[in-house]
């Protein structure tokens, strides 16, 4: 695509440098090519800028901070090689907070779950259900540091889950965030709670690009709600439904806000980030830090590149 | 389709090679540092500037307090303005500032710069020997014979107590022996409503007061110096043995509250001040806070009691004075003499660590009102000594276990409160190990 774009242009000058016309000053053919070819660049000038100097920049520093044993405040840092990489394949507790991730990947399944559900109840008429939309999105909304403080409230000794149970006799005595599994089941709870949002309005975007035709016949041909999600919707979002379960996995190894706020990686609820971020900011070992940030943005790369080998990406041909 | 990748590779690459070049560029910042010391202007009159200064006390800044405190300084000063930048997180932002030029003028050192590193960043206020005879905990900021920062003030350590509470259990003497505490605490669990120990995990640092009690148990000012080097340190007898022991036996014997996970540091100074919260480990200048809650609540200030960890040393307690945040002059302020008038002013003269309720930092100053109890009781202050806090700090980090940070004793709660299986052995033996593996390397 690119091709066309850029080699239709470049034949305009030579026809008009064909035999017969006047041939244009030298000078400024080639200042008029040479602006035609800085043009795009100009434009792109300012968003390049910005993403070099936010997203390249701090990756490049992050990668060479991973090869030095920079504390974070000292102007001297030393270059260690890959003692950094070493260490974080040598010592498997720096490994072991990994567990905690399947409480997360697990929710996810659940979370994926509910969504497609709401999303296809409310892709068909129904009443309210714009409100219904709303409610359902309004959680991802909410900033994430909110989200942790009330949901602190939510769990606390005789908080709102608390006394909700006690309005139906099952009043508990459950510290929730007391034990490591309860902790990060409730925790794996909130950020169902928060994302689902997301997935529903991505899964609903995804079904109602569907053309209604469809259901119309599938109706004619007696198909049930269920034969028509089997056969309609289904394959219909499966591109949408895969990119969910990659951002499910990939957000699942990378949970921090949630846990951090809620808990501070207390009770067996560290994840890899927070982890991380303790390296980094508490212990000052930034090198240490970058290399295990690293490590993580290079599993979830694998595990993307794996997802997508394993169901590739086909393209959807409906009618 | 073969021409766009290689299109875009070379974009890539262009890319890579931008940012390679920004990032050599951006290593060096941090202009060179001359090693001039900070001295105060003989005559006021010829300190002159606008300086700024960094603070952790948002509160003071918000309520106006410190502009207060500058306004005073102006009589004295009148040619330099002050101006304050008050951070909610403090460490984080300020540390992350460090990598520029720019971190005010005064400002308070973080705990996250390294000790020898101090030259690098701040200015020298003077030599020891100059400064040591007039200000306590000097000695925490010395390297190579000069001095860099100077303590607001300093803290004995110690137990905050509500004392009806304590009385209503009929206790009224001081525990002498961590047995007794304990017997104590429970007795309070029986005979009150009172929660016996309020832990504040949840927020986490309040833990960290525990490790301040190093020395009382010896009743050694120089215990914090023999952290460092493999001398695992939670071996049977030791002070963090004993210190660590206290919390875990405490928690174990459910003598504190159900779900710490949830706990509030801003609620329990409430709580403590009407009495549903028994005690809490914490540093002296946590009394006038827990008083002022009394006042709000409409309970009884001096109900607020402070009591010293339950060791005694033939016959007497110790209590170890610390130092809190250390001020130092920016080594790139362009007025530093203004900056250093603002930090003698400020430690001597503003009145501000006895408003505080601390240990003043200057030697000739008088033990606070708050600290009456220990005075009265012959408690005997040490003044940790600050020598070697360099090594065992390194030591520390590179652990990975963190005196001052909350991680290692929620994991000790946890374990007494049954969350997380293993015994108090184990983990005490696992600290060691690691102690002392880092100690070899860290030394080095």
């Amino acid at each position: 695509m690119t091709e066309t774009t850029h080699t239709a242009p470049a034949k305009v000058p030579r026809a008009a440098a064909s035999p017969g016309t006047a041939p244009a000053p030298d000078g400024s053919r080639r200042g008029g090519r040479v602006l035609r070819r800085l043009t795009p660049w100009l434009f792109l000038a300012v968003p390049l800028a910005l993403l070099v100097t936010f997203t390249y920049v701090p990756v490049g520093n992050m990668i060479y901070y991973s090869f030095t044993d920079w504390d974070g405040v000292s102007p001297d840092r030393h270059f260690t090689g890959v003692d950094n990489y070493e260490q974080i394949f040598t010592r498997p507790e720096l490994f072991r907070v990994f567990f905690v991730s399947f409480y997360y990947l697990a929710a996810s399944a659940v979370q994926i779950v509910i969504a497609l559900y709401f999303a296809t109840v409310l892709s068909f008429d129904l009443r309210f259900r714009n409100l219904f939309k709303g409610i359902l999105f309004f959680p991802y909304l909410i900033n994430g540091v909110a989200i942790g403080f009330v949901f602190l409230y939510f769990f606390q000794d005789g908080g709102t889950l608390d006394s909700v149970l006690s309005w139906f006799g099952a009043g508990s005595d459950h510290a929730w965030l007391g034990d490591p599994e309860s902790a990060n089941t409730s925790l794996a709870g909130v950020s169902v709670w928060r994302f689902t949002g997301l997935n529903f309005v991505l899964f609903l975007g995804a079904i109602q690009s569907i053309p209604a035709e469809l259901y119309e016949a599938a109706q004619l041909d007696g198909a049930s709600r269920w034969q028509q999600f089997r056969h309609i919707i289904a394959p219909s979002i499966r591109p949408v439904l895969s990119l969910s379960v990659i951002l499910a996995v990939s957000g699942s190894l990378s949970v921090f806000e949630i846990p951090y706020i809620m808990t501070g990686g207390a009770t067996g609820t560290t994840t890899f980030v927070i982890q991380t971020v303790k390296l980094a900011f508490q212990f000052n070992k930034t090198g240490l830090a970058s290399a295990a940030a690293v490590v993580l943005l290079l599993i979830i790369l694998l595990i993307t590149w794996i997802q997508r080998r394993l169901v590739p990406d086909e393209k959807v041909d409906l009618v | 389709m073969g021409k766009n990748t290689t299109f875009t590779g070379r974009r890539w690459r262009g890319g890579l090679l931008a940012a390679a070049v920004l990032t050599v560029a951006g290593c060096s910042g941090g202009g060179t540092v001359s090693g001039e010391t900070a001295k105060a202007p003989a005559d006021p009159a010829d300190a002159s500037g606008t300086i700024k200064v960094l603070t952790h006390r948002t509160d003071l800044v918000q309520n106006g307090t410190m502009a207060r405190y500058a306004e005073e300084f102006n009589k004295v000063y009148p040619e330099v303005k002050v101006k304050f930048e008050a951070l909610t997180d403090y460490e984080g932002e300020v540390k992350i500032r460090m990598n520029t030029d720019d971190y005010g003028d005064v400002l308070m050192i973080p705990a996250a710069v390294a000790k020898n590193d101090y030259p690098k960043f701040f200015a020298p206020l003077g030599t020891a020997a100059e400064l040591g005879g007039t200000y306590r905990f000097s000695d925490k900021t010395e390297v190579g014979g000069k001095v860099y920062g100077i303590a607001q003030f300093g803290t004995a350590n110690g137990f905050v107590y509500n004392k009806a509470v304590w009385k209503k259990a009929g206790v009224t003497a001081w525990p002498t022996t961590p047995r007794e505490f304990l017997a104590d605490l429970k007795v309070v669990k029986a005979k009150t409503d009172a929660l016996p120990y309020y832990t504040n995990f949840k927020d986490g640092w309040p833990l960290t007061a525990w490790s301040n009690s190093i020395g009382s148990v010896t009743c050694d000012a120089k215990a914090n110096d023999k952290l460092a080097g493999a001398v695992s340190p939670w071996r049977e007898g030791s002070e963090l043995n004993v210190i660590d022991s206290l919390l875990y036996d405490v928690v174990k014997g459910g003598l504190s509250e159900k779900d710490p996970n949830t706990t509030n540091w801003e609620a329990s100074k409430g709580m403590i001040a009407q009495g549903k919260v028994a005690t809490m480990q914490l540093g002296s200048w946590a009394i006038t806070q827990m008083r002022d809650a009394a006042e709000k609540a409409g309970a009884d200030p001096d109900d607020i009691g402070f009591m010293p960890f339950p060791v005694q040393k033939d016959g007497k307690y110790c209590a170890v004075l610390a130092s809190d945040y250390q001020q130092a002059v920016n080594a790139h302020s362009s007025h530093k003499a203004a900056a250093r008038a603002w930090i003698d002013w400020f430690t001597q003269k503003s009145g501000y660590s006895a408003k505080e309720g601390a240990v003043p930092a200057l030697k000739s100053a008088p033990m606070p009102g708050t600290l009456k109890d220990f005075v009265d009781n012959d408690v005997s202050f040490q003044e940790r000594s600050e020598v070697k806090t360099g090594e065992v700090n390194a030591i520390d980090n590179a652990a990975e276990i963190g005196l001052n940070k909350p991680d290692y004793r929620q994991k000790l709660i946890d374990l007494a409160r049954g969350a997380q299986h293993g015994s108090l052995d184990d983990f005490f033996a696992d600290l060691d190990k690691r102690w002392n593996e880092a100690a070899r390397t860290a030394g080095s």
